[in-house]
């Protein structure tokens, strides 16, 4: 797994659940406490491993963790940049959800050995949609359910989320109202220091 | 079908955001309404395309709104009386007096403009690029931070690895490994140094009397005396065992060497108290001095040093003998019997 996962989960843990837990979570999975280099590459496990061991220590279904740390990536102002990033995807909710196939493809551009989810957008009638997430690892549906929860927070849009457990899990998606709210400001033009993660 | 596609101007201003379209006369008869943007107090239709704009290429290629029924040219535009933002583009003439079309695009200027005019996502064409090119410098800006960041831990931990591969970890001093670099830079200074080769005389009996612990403890002890007898700018080494090496950075003198290796070995005969024992060591010093040679070299210098220590312990311990065979008396530095 690429670092700059790793390294997002254990900054999710250290402000969400404060230093102390992730001292501890580290311990169980026999990782360094200083945690992980965002460029470099970790071995696959050593990520189940740690989500094992935080969801344990957290008394927290996989699922749940996986969803708050979606939002934590969008929310939290540490990761300005991971939100601005999504938000180059579209002027609007909508915009932005059918940019999502592309969103892999455009990480690749940036980070070239980073893999993220498979994505597919499809339409479910006139404000529904399905994303369909093909990933190495399970819960790719409610970590992208967590990422669209706070997009659509951002956007100031509406929306229904749900994740459908089956064969081919997806996040069901119905728009309410694309322009619910006033979201939250996007300057395509950085300001100096907000790319840092 | 028909053989021509005719667009109605709001058709043309979505598709193109960044378009002019000239009269035949060289009148700006609409403008994109990125353009506009660009432009806020300036009404730019029905003004002269002259005023507005200077065609910075081609420079002679005449009046652009003369261009004929299909011929197109490639041209790069700026605001007339500013230096900044240049446009780059095509112009194509329309024909039958319809004027001509230019539609125009940032190029690599748009990382300014964005940030210059405040455009947005719906300034751009669906098909422009440039939302890409700005996601792509962005991404890489945060890419190269974070590479950054990386580099300047990994080069703290290589200064904290290398000061730890030259530490003597029971005294803190340097170890032999920090003789070579050491010797290399005074070497390569004009002033005489000198080198100090000191072996604690009583060590063994200190070891098999009170063990080990205490053994441990002199030679801490014996460390700290060492380097508070030296400058910070000497450098103080354990070779290993009881053996230390003094490099005394330049100018260096002989009497200074004298005068230094006195005091250690006064300091040393100081009784040191360890679990309620007392024990007593002294030193035995072999010095040189780099100005004795021609051509000084690391090997000679400290194998002298160490003949010279040698000539101290046969001579009876407690003392300070030089290289270039003067020998020190010990009157007055007195000897552990």
């Amino acid at each position: 797994m690429h670092g700059l996962i790793n390294r997002s989960i254990q900054c999710f843990v250290q402000d969400t659940y404060g230093a102390q837990a992730w001292q501890q979570v580290a311990e169980a999975a026999e990782v360094s406490p200083d945690g992980f280099e965002a460029m470099l590459r970790y071995d696959d496990v050593v990520t189940t491993n740690m989500l094992e061991c935080l969801s344990e220590r957290l008394s927290k279904p996989l699922d749940v963790l996986l969803e708050d740390l979606g939002t934590y990536l969008v929310a939290n102002p540490r990761l300005e940049a991971t939100r601005r990033l999504l938000r180059f995807g579209g002027e609007d909710f909508l915009e932005f959800l059918h940019s999502l196939e592309d969103l892999p493809g455009r990480a690749r551009l940036a980070v070239p050995d980073l893999e993220l989810p498979e994505l597919e957008v499809r339409e479910d009638g006139a404000s529904c949609f399905r994303l369909v997430c093909n990933w190495r690892f399970p819960g790719a549906c409610n970590l992208m359910s967590g990422i669209l929860r706070a997009m659509a927070d951002d956007y100031g849009a509406l929306v229904v989320l749900d994740v459908e457990y089956g064969y081919r899990p997806y996040v069901r998606i119905e728009l309410l109202d694309g322009a619910y709210a006033e979201g939250r400001q996007f300057d395509l033009a950085r300001k100096t220091g907000a790319a840092n993660a | 079908m028909p053989d021509r596609l005719i667009l109605h101007p709001d058709a043309v201003a979505r598709l193109m955001p960044l378009h002019l379209w000239l009269t035949p006369d060289g009148m700006i008869r609409q403008v994109g309404p990125t353009l506009q943007k660009l432009r806020p107090g300036i009404e730019m239709p029905g003004g002269e395309f002259d005023d507005l704009f200077d065609l910075r290429r081609p420079r002679d290629a005449g009046p652009i709104w003369r261009l004929g029924d299909g011929a197109t040219m490639r041209v790069q535009l700026a605001f007339r009386g500013t230096s900044g933002t240049a446009l780059k583009g095509l112009a194509i003439g329309l024909g039958k007096g319809r004027g001509v079309l230019i539609n125009l695009s940032f190029g690599i200027s748009v990382v300014d403009a964005v940030a210059q005019f405040g455009l947005t996502l719906g300034d751009f064409a669906a098909t422009d690029l440039a939302v890409e090119m700005l996601y792509l410098v962005e991404a890489k800006t945060a890419v190269e931070a974070e590479t950054r960041r990386l580099t300047q831990r990994l080069q703290l931990a290589r200064i904290a690895a290398e000061e730890q591969a030259y530490t003597d970890t029971l005294t803190g001093l340097k170890n032999r490994r920090a003789l070579q670099p050491v010797m290399a830079r005074l070497l390569e200074q004009p002033a005489a140094f000198g080198v100090m080769h000191v072996d604690l005389d009583y060590f063994k009996e200190v070891n098999d009397t009170h063990g080990h612990a205490a053994g441990d403890h002199v030679l801490q002890q014996a460390a700290q005396i060492l380097q508070q007898e030296t400058r910070a700018s000497d450098t103080v080494i354990r070779l290993g065992g009881d053996e230390f090496v003094l490099l005394l950075d330049g100018p260096m003198t002989m009497a200074r060497m004298r005068a230094i290796a006195q005091r250690i070995i006064e300091r040393l005969q100081e009784p040191i108290p360890f679990e309620g024992n007392l024990c007593r060591i002294s030193a035995s010093i072999g010095a040189a001095l780099s100005s004795d040679y021609d051509h000084p070299e690391p090997e000679q210098l400290l194998h002298d040093a160490d003949m010279a220590l040698y000539a101290s312990k046969r001579a009876g311990r407690a003392r300070l003998s030089m290289a270039n065979g003067q020998e020190q008396a010990t009157a007055g530095w007195g000897t552990l019997g």
